[in-house]
Order: structure tokens, then C-alpha cells, then sequence
């Protein structure tokens, strides 16, 4: 077998290139094993309440980064919370899949009005959909407001508004909605929890 | 993070012997299939951990949705309604890897460390080093590995191994309501699966017993079933899964004598050089060639 001068130097400069570059990590085979790592490790976990049915069972909503200035927070992960007595830390289908409710383009934000007559959404802000809803109350309640029966008894009646509440509420929330609707004569107020 | 691959009992396509001198927990998930509702919460959170959404199937008729395992599906929920003893039954069963003890795929698999057998059990496909050859797919006794279209990389449920590794339940486990869904060490496991097959016997289901099949060196997803004795009526969970043959007579008999073939080719080419010399053309063919390209 006869190898000329220049083939020599060609093996040995292919082979040094080669073992070369193997060095500098680039070598074809990646040694290490690892799993994927745990996507949770420094979020930030905040407790909330699924938001679907009258179960309200606790959750625990992950946000990317540690609340810091210059960090906006997304969320990233939901799942049930351990320490809640409804459900212990599970969910069903419809909470196991809340991230994407979050993220929904359909989802509802803001407060929106169809005026009568009207086929659009308008959005309005919080300040004029509450006020916006007051007015609407004051002047049901002060066209149809009853304060006596035909009998002539005080009975502090409003039956042509009716009010729903929150299912996530908790007790003490409960309690305002009580009295505040009791005060306004409100008769039909129920929760969502009876759904 | 936990450096999981000081953890590893078994490396697809890999004649090194791996760290084995640390003994790690096995773990198991139970899966309760008398005690499943078939809510599919276990779908949905499977989904929303691994961040994967697959395309949104169409009605075929049953409550199988998706129909079938897909590379974004890694568990599905497979509702077979039988008759026994007159009586309709509803039996509804979570697919999805099996995670071997002595799993077919890792031993097909002939790409370096795509699939992984970790000491806790927990059996990963490590994409970065699939090559999309689709040999884990006969080989599993339970057919559950699926190729993406996407990448052309196999895919398969993880037993959720990044939350396991910080000690964490698999997403579908702590999502199940009904706790049909258990997790823990594999001993818990068939302690847990022991108490309900008794409760199930009480009940009249004389035939209740735990799918821990040894065909495949036993499993670390393990169901307890009330018909154990016809595991086929869940859908057709195999009665005794064994790794195919083809797959021990390939990498067992045929992988060295095809080595030993290949290796005898070319020391006999070497030979066949050095004693021959190198197969040189003579001037006249090489002219007679020329003429006839002329032409």
C-alpha cells in the first residue's frame, strides 16, 4: 500500500480536526439522561377557587416569575389544591382544564352592554357598568317598589328584579349579598350553587 | 433539580452498565377500574401539565375521545359495555404506557438513550435522541407508543417523570375525584389494590383480582379489575402480554451475528486488499472503453 506524502498529512489532519471538535462538545452522542424539569420550581402560586360550578373547589394557579417589578406574570400551570376540605386537591375535567379557559380567546374580560335595540357588544368601563346597573335597580325599584299589601300590612315587597349570586362567594360575602338585597325588599336572590 | 440520570437502571441501545448501586423507591399508579366514573379529568390534566393539546375530535358515536392514543393523547379513556350474568356493565378503562419492568420498547429501541428506564421504574422517552424509526411501536405488548407527524419523534405517557423526580404525584393521579387514580411506592400500591379486591369479592365480583402482568416482568401502572380472570372484556386489555419474539431473536441472536457478519466483511475486504492489491484497470481496456464513448 503506498500513501504519498500529502495523503499523510491529510488522515492526520482530518483525524486531529475530528477529535478536536469531540472535544469542544460536539460530539454526536449526548451522554446525559434528564428528565424534564419541574416547570413549577420558583412560580409563584397564588390559592383561588375554580370558577365553574357550585362545588368551588380550591386551586392553586402558578404565574411565571417571583412578582417582581420588571417580571409580568402569565400563568402557567393550575391545578387542585391539597389544602382545600372540598376536593382535597382534585378536579374534574372542566377544572383540570381551567389554564385553558385563562387563555381562552372567547373569554370575557371586561364589562360589555348590548343596548336595546342593538345587535353589538359595547365594552364599558367597571365604573359605568356599576353605575349603569344602580340606575337600573332605582328605577325598577321606585316604579314597582310595594310597601303595603291590599291588607294595609308593611311588607317592604321588590319582585320585579331578581339577583344572582356567586357560587365562589364565601360566608362573609354571603352575608352582605343577605343584607343587602333583604334591605332593598329584594324577594328572588339565589346562588349559583343551586345549579 | 434532581440529577435523575445518576438514576437509571436501563439505557435503550446502550452495552454500558449503568449506576445501579442506589436504591430508589419503586413507584406504581393504581388504577381502580371499579371505581372509575370515566370523567376524564385524568385526559385533561394529562394535557394541561405536559403542555399538550391535541386536535379537537369528532362524536364517533361512543364517549372514546380521542378514539385512540395519539402523540398528543398519551391516556385515554376506553369504554367497553359487556353483558354478565344478564347484567349490563360498564367498564371503563385508562390506556396509556403500562411502564414494563421489563419494557419491549427500550429493548427495540436502537437509538442511544431515547428510551430510558429510570430505578424508580418510571420508563421516559427521551426525544432528543429518537429517530423516529417506530420500532418501539411493535414491540410494545400494549400498544401505546405513537410517532408525531409533527417531528417524527415517538411519544408516550412519562408517569409524569419531572414531578415524580421532586416527588410529586403524576398530574392524572391528583386530579382523579374519585380516586380511582392512586399513587405511591409499588408495595403501597398492591396493599391499596389488595383492600379493594376484597371490598370488590364482597360485592359478588368472585374474579376481582390486580393486572400486574409478569409476562412483561410486572408493571408499575397496575389496574385492579373485576373480571381479572378475562382481563379482554376492558377493551382488550391483553390476557398475557409477553414482549413479541422477533424482537428477543433480533436483539438477542441476530444482533451479534449480524456484528460478527458485518465485522468478517470487512477484516476479509482488508485481507482480500493486502493479498490482492487494489483492482486496477489495464491501458487497453481503459482505451478500448474510450473508443467505445467516442462513438
Amino acid at each position: 500500500m503506498h500513501v504519498t506524502r500529502r495523503q499523510f498529512f491529510k488522515v492526520c489532519g482530518a483525524g486531529l480536526s475530528g477529535s478536536s471538535i469531540a472535544l469542544m462538545g460536539f460530539s454526536p452522542t449526548a451522554a446525559l439522561a434528564e428528565v424534564r424539569t419541574f416547570k413549577l420550581a420558583r412560580a409563584t402560586e397564588t390559592r383561588n377557587m375554580c370558577p365553574y360550578c357550585s362545588v368551588s373547589c380550591g386551586v392553586l394557579i402558578y404565574t411565571m416569575g417571583d412578582k417582581s417589578k420588571n417580571a409580568k406574570a402569565d400563568i402557567i400551570h393550575i391545578e387542585g389544591d391539597p389544602d382545600n376540605p372540598v376536593n382535597r386537591g382534585t378536579l374534574c375535567p372542566k377544572g383540570a382544564g381551567l389554564l385553558d379557559m385563562v387563555k381562552s380567546a372567547n373569554r370575557l374580560k371586561y364589562p360589555e352592554v348590548r343596548e336595546p335595540g342593538s345587535s353589538e357588544w359595547k365594552r364599558i368601563s367597571w365604573d359605568d357598568a356599576v353605575t349603569r346597573i344602580a340606575t337600573h335597580m332605582k328605577k325598577d325599584r321606585d316604579a314597582n317598589f310595594i310597601e303595603k299589601n291590599t291588607d294595609g300590612v308593611t311588607v317592604n315587597r321588590w319582585n320585579t328584579t331578581g339577583f344572582l349570586a356567586s357560587s365562589a362567594a364565601g360566608n362573609e360575602i354571603g352575608y352582605l349579598t343577605h343584607k343587602i338585597l333583604r334591605s332593598l325588599g329584594n324577594v328572588a336572590f339565589d346562588t349559583q350553587a343551586r345549579i | 433539580m434532581a440529577l435523575q440520570s445518576l438514576d437509571i437502571a436501563r439505557r435503550s441501545a446502550t452495552t454500558t452498565p449503568a449506576p445501579s448501586i442506589r436504591e430508589t423507591t419503586a413507584v406504581a399508579k393504581l388504577i381502580d377500574v371499579s371505581t372509575c366514573i370515566g370523567c376524564k379529568a385524568c385526559q385533561a390534566a394529562c394535557m394541561e401539565w405536559n403542555d399538550i393539546r391535541d386536535e379537537v375530535g369528532t362524536c364517533t358515536g361512543v364517549y372514546d375521545n380521542p378514539i385512540d392514543l395519539t402523540a398528543k393523547s398519551w391516556t385515554v379513556m376506553r369504554y367497553a359495555e359487556v353483558e354478565e350474568q344478564g347484567k349490563l356493565e360498564w367498564l371503563i378503562r385508562k390506556d396509556g404506557c403500562m411502564h414494563c419492568a421489563d419494557p419491549g420498547c427500550l429493548k427495540a429501541c436502537p437509538s442511544p438513550g431515547a428510551i430510558i428506564q429510570y430505578s424508580n421504574g418510571i420508563v421516559d422517552f427521551h426525544q432528543e435522541n429518537c429517530i423516529g424509526c417506530g420500532y418501539c411501536i411493535p414491540a410494545c405488548p400494549f400498544n401505546v407508543p405513537r410517532i408525531s407527524k409533527a417531528d417524527n419523534k415517538a411519544y408516550k405517557c412519562s408517569l409524569c417523570s419531572d414531578r415524580v423526580a421532586v416527588g410529586q404525584a403524576p398530574a392524572c393521579v391528583k386530579a382523579c375525584p374519585t380516586g380511582a387514580l392512586q399513587f405511591g411506592s409499588k408495595e403501597q400500591m398492591k396493599d391499596y389494590a389488595d383492600k379493594r379486591i376484597g371490598d370488590l369479592k364482597s360485592r359478588g365480583f368472585e374474579q376481582a383480582g390486580l393486572y400486574d402482568p409478569q409476562g412483561v416482568g410486572g408493571t408499575h401502572v397496575m389496574y385492579v379489575l373485576q373480571h381479572a380472570d378475562r382481563p379482554e372484556l376492558y377493551s382488550k386489555l391483553p390476557n398475557n402480554p409477553s414482549i413479541s419474539p422477533l424482537v428477543a431473536l433480533w436483539k438477542g441472536f441476530a444482533k451479534p451475528l449480524a456484528s460478527l457478519t458485518m465485522a468478517a466483511v470487512a477484516l476479509g475486504s482488508l485481507f482480500h486488499f493486502v493479498s490482492k492489491g487494489p483492482n486496477e484497470v489495464s491501458q487497453e481496456l481503459e482505451d478500448e472503453i474510450a473508443k467505445e464513448d467516442a462513438k
